[in-house]
């Protein structure tokens, strides 16, 4: 295999003017890169990029290697398109696709040049393969990683997003929550509630389930962990939004929440908190009168 | 005299939110009340949680109950091929756990439920079965 891997090397370089034309023309014609919002002149920049990093590198070894160094700059270039491709509105298979277009002019160079050596040209055939394949592949895998990355973003954001803590009055927080409370929330619902207890000074705070659906042992369990980190720092905790069946399940699973004030609304905790606080609200005319 | 039962896989915390979801659809369309929605589905999100945490996966089979025409109900099957469960009593027991929990529900998942079966084998695994009538 060593004295054909050094054949296909030289072969580009020789005729790397050639393949470029070629490569770049059949790209146009085929009209994929107009799916995105790629110019022309783009385009042939971005091929003859690519093509003098190949004929650099190729010199060393015809086997692409993501991890190795000697493919550090190739591996750079094709990240770089596959993530500006991908953000241009390009698909996957159109971004692999300006790799393995450059199949067709290599082989015809081959072809053309080795066509006596039939041995030659067909293990040259398949280096190229192999080379282009990989290099082909690695641009889906960035371009997934890309979108994964951006899925990932979304969802911690969503988590964020969705434990709020507001101050109702000063001294008084309230932390609705909506939707599922699994483990991973729930540490992020304590973590947000503590900070906030300390930026606020607050010392009551109010945590309403009137948006969790399900209330098991699990959520009643991250409640109750909860709702013990905020006293061993001295705030007071109320649990509002308990509805009756909540209330009637939270019985029979045998669930002790006696521990904590609990009320059926967010009005009824709120009330409760002033209480506590020593503040009443009454009526302006009352007052005035 | 069941229609259209479905299993659904237990392998993830978000098939346990699709287990809850999928009995609380046929639970709200045979006409539970609110209070007996919320009674077996959180019954399905214990054993479902059961199944995933202590059975390491498995799945869960979904039955629409048709007795005549009053008697309408949920039977859910919740099976793995975990370790099983040496001990059923204590296992049935409040407050005991093997894991981290508050050791509530497989009992609470029964007092949950108008029927209750359990069925386990040390090495072979644990199937939960409970029915709750409308």
């Amino acid at each position: 295999m060593n004295r054909l891997a050094s054949r296909l090397p030289a072969m580009v370089e020789q005729y790397q003017q050639e393949i470029l034309t070629e490569w770049v023309k059949l790209q146009l014609e085929a009209g994929t890169w107009r799916a995105g919002r790629l110019q022309e002149s783009q385009l042939r920049d971005e091929s003859q990029r690519f093509l003098t990093l190949l004929v650099n590198n190729i010199q060393k070894g015809v086997q692409f290697d993501t991890r190795s160094a000697q493919w550090a700059d190739i591996r750079d270039f094709l990240a770089e398109l596959s993530r500006s491709r991908a953000t241009q509105g390009f698909s996957p298979s159109q971004v692999a696709t300006f790799v393995f277009s450059l199949k067709q002019p290599i082989f015809a160079r081959l072809r053309a040049n080795l066509l006596d050596e039939p041995e030659v040209l067909a293990d040259a055939s398949w280096e190229t393969t192999l080379l282009l394949d990989s290099m082909g592949l690695y641009t889906t895998e960035v371009y997934q990683q890309a979108r994964e990355s951006v899925i990932a973003r979304q969802q911690e954001e969503l988590i964020e997003l969705s434990t709020p803590v507001v101050e109702l009055w000063p001294g008084i927080l309230a932390l609705p929550l909506i939707g599922t409370l699994d483990s991973e929330r729930t540490q992020v619902v304590m973590e947000t509630l503590l900070e906030r207890l300390v930026a606020t000074g607050s010392s009551i705070a109010v945590i309403d389930i009137t948006g969790v659906p399900t209330v098991d042992t699990l959520v009643a369990q991250h409640l109750l962990k909860t709702v013990s980190a905020a006293q061993l720092m001295g705030a007071d905790c109320i649990i509002s939004g308990i509805r009756p069946q909540i209330a009637q399940t939270i019985v029979h699973l045998g669930i002790d929440l006696s521990a904590v004030a609990t009320k059926a609304s967010l009005s009824d905790a709120f009330a409760l908190a002033l209480k506590r606080r020593g503040l009443s609200v009454i009526s302006s005319s009352a007052a005035r009168g | 005299m069941s229609i259209e039962p479905t299993t659904l896989p237990v392998r993830s915390g978000e098939d346990v939110v699709k287990v809850r979801q999928a009995v609380r659809t046929l639970a709200m369309d045979l006409g539970f009340s609110l209070v007996d929605q919320t009674k077996v589905i959180t019954a399905a999100s214990e054993l479902a949680r059961n199944t995933l945490t202590y059975g390491g996966g498995g799945e869960c089979r979904i039955e629409r109950l048709n007795q005549g025409p009053k008697r309408a109900g949920v039977r859910l099957t919740f099976e793995d091929r975990g370790p099983g469960i040496t001990n059923l009593d204590l296992a049935l027991t409040d407050g005991y756990t093997t894991g981290n929990g508050l050791g509530l529900g497989l009992n609470g998942a029964r007092k949950l439920s108008h029927e209750f079966d359990i069925w386990s084998q040390p090495g072979v695994g644990t199937r939960v079965t409970i029915t709750r009538w409308k």
